[in-house]
């Protein structure tokens, strides 16, 4: 859908909630200016755990936003009813960690009078690029990855056009990342301690497998999956042969196999669709093989690379808040009052609107209800 | 004084307005899966029918459960955000005294248990004396085990109404209504008593493995 018949609203002041997974997150954001960016993270209580548990996160949530909604508010110099709305994560994420953010964001627009953005996940870790580099080219070819998704997704309007071009048929990059991290016992999130161990490794040790990148394989889809059990498998085979495991190699290797597919994938779909904007967002983002090679690249291919701060890569309120401030300046419709968190939001559907403003799409809100509330 | 009300830790997504001396209006649904979707609109309603308002609410009580996780936060979520934006107190009030207080109008004829469901073949559930007095701490336990604790004691609510073997004599209302959320509260409040904060009684630890780790510790 164009834009509508009105003006661009500059500027708005919009306050964003995120709480898909382990962050409690509340931005601000005044336009593309980013004003306050306030996270209480319950990492810690999921490490011993290897990975997030959810209702660990729930629990967490319920006990951060106000708190999180106050500091963001100090942080930024503004108050509430200065707002001219508020945004939240709709999905996709953890149904019950998302419905807590929407139902704070929810209470919070009503008592305040200001209208309510129920908005995509992946479009805002898109979106969140604006505060860094301003507005958005279009169309932005983007590589979202992190712990919950590895995805290449082309849009002409983060408001309201957002392509999915591949994504991973298996684990998350993230992921793979977090379980390799587990069998070298590094501890959790596996992210940045393998990014630290790799510097000093040698990304040519081991030759790890590159999946999903035959003739015949999706072009742009990730499989990896069996890169990490392959170097489970290796890993192993060291230890019961009583040899000492080369973690910073290891570490190294592996993720040289991940920003290998990752990179390659991202330039060619970039070429093949005649995009030369790249962005790159999501927890994983913040590896800094990644961005060197992502920058290497692209230069080689012509290619403008877009990578936020690491702060903004992982999940956090601001991005949602970038969102938020974009559909209010493009004028789309508020959500309604009885919006609900879609653990399964598809990409395709930047924002979740009100009853009679569906711009297009009948995807049905059914969606994982079941694990709503088991 | 303007009160709202609301509680959901059970299938009851449910609503009220009270002034002090009053329910000016409420509203009451049961759907155990869309407390997300039915709260805030059920508060416009109720709002609506009171002719009033969300900022002349002078206090918010919620229901603080015990309740199954992911519905009973909505309603604290949403109390405490009510709180924040408003600059009004919130407070927090068990859920079961609430089925208990609404139990008055039942001819209970003396002490009685309160049992919701809490799933996984266990209720809520504790015992009173009378509809306002609680004598033992809200527990989450199997109805089996449960015989000998509430022997000859009549039940209310729709936890009990599961479990015939364990509550035989079940009487009173099924569902927990904010109406009698906000007048138990008024009527404390009005006495001076200190309400409970609005914090969640979930009375399990989550649920969560410890995936097994690997035996080798590599040298770091
Ligand atoms: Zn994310």
């Amino acid at each position: 859908m164009a834009d509508s018949a009105a003006a661009r609203r500059e500027e708005p002041l919009v306050l964003g909630i995120e709480t898909s997974c382990d962050e409690t997150g509340v931005g601000i954001v005044r336009g593309t200016t980013l004003l306050a960016d306030a996270v209480a993270s319950s990492v810690d209580e999921h490490a011993r755990f290897g990975g997030v548990v959810p209702e660990v996160a729930s629990r967490a949530h319920l006990e951060a936003m106000v708190p999180t909604i106050e500091r963001a508010l100090k942080e930024a110099g503004v108050t509430a009813r200065d707002l001219d709305g508020v945004a939240v994560t709709a999905g996709p994420g953890l149904a019950g960690a998302l419905l807590v953010g929407v139902s704070a964001a929810k209470a919070y627009a009503y008592a305040l009078g200001k209208p309510l953005y129920g908005v995509n996940h992946l479009a805002s870790h898109i979106c969140v690029d604006q505060l860094e580099h301003g507005p958005l080219p279009e169309p932005t070819m983007a590589l979202l990855v992190s712990g919950g998704h590895s995805s290449l997704l082309l849009s002409s309007d983060i408001t309201s056009d957002v392509r999915p071009m591949g994504a991973t048929i298996d684990d998350a990059a993230g992921e793979a990342f977090d379980k390799v991290a587990r069998v070298l016992n590094l501890g959790f999130p596996g992210g940045p301690v393998i990014d630290r161990y790799a510097r000093e490794g040698d990304p040519s040790a081991i030759a790890f497998p590159r999946g999903l990148t035959g003739p015949r394989d999706a072009p742009y889809d990730f499989s990896f999956s069996g890169l990490k059990t392959a170097v489970a498998r290796w890993i192993e085979a060291k230890r019961a042969a009583g040899e000492e495991v080369p973690v910073r190699d290891v570490a190294a290797s592996f993720q040289e196999a991940v920003v290998d597919v990752l990179t390659r994938k991202a330039v060619r779909v970039c070429k093949d669709e005649g995009v030369d904007h790249l962005m790159i967002g999501g927890g994983v983002a913040a590896n800094s093989r990644l961005r060197a090679l992502a920058q290497e690249r692209c230069e080689a291919a012509g290619i403008r690379l877009r990578v936020p701060r690491p702060k903004l890569c992982t999940d956090n309120g601001a991005m949602v808040a970038a969102l938020g401030a974009e559909m209010v300046a493009r004028n789309r419709a508020a959500s309604a009052w009885d919006l609900s968190a879609d653990s399964s939001l598809p990409v395709t559907e930047s924002h979740v609107p009100g009853h009679g403003h569906h711009e297009g799409h009948d995807h049905v809100h059914e969606v994982s209800k079941e694990n709503l509330y088991s | 004084m303007l009160l709202l009300a609301l509680d959901t830790a059970t299938p009851a997504v449910t609503v009220a307005l009270h002034d002090g001396t009053s329910v000016l209006a409420s509203s009451n649904q049961v759907d155990a899966r869309r407390h997300g979707e039915l709260l805030l609109p059920a508060v416009d309603r109720v709002l609506a029918e009171a002719g009033t308002r969300l900022d002349a609410v002078t206090g918010v009580v919620v229901g603080v459960g015990p309740g199954p996780y992911t519905g009973l936060r909505v309603g604290l979520m949403t109390a405490d955000t009510f709180g924040l934006a408003l600059g009004v107190p919130v407070h927090g009030l068990c859920t079961l005294d609430a089925l208990a207080y609404e139990a008055a109008g039942t001819d209970l004829g003396g002490p009685f248990v309160v049992a919701t469901d809490a799933r996984r073949k266990e209720v809520y559930w504790a015992r009173y004396e009378d509809p306002r007095t609680r004598v033992t701490e809200p527990a989450v336990d199997r109805p089996a085990d449960l015989a000998e604790a509430v022997a000859g004691l009549p039940a209310v609510g729709a936890g009990a109404a599961l479990y015939p073997d364990a509550f035989p004599d079940v009487r009173g209302p099924e569902h927990v209504s904010a109406a009698a959320l906000a007048a138990l509260a008024a009527e404390r409040l009005a006495a001076g008593a200190e309400l409970l904060p609005p914090r969640p009684l979930y009375l399990r630890r989550p649920d969560a493995q410890v995936p097994k780790n690997y035996k080798v510790v590599t040298p770091k």
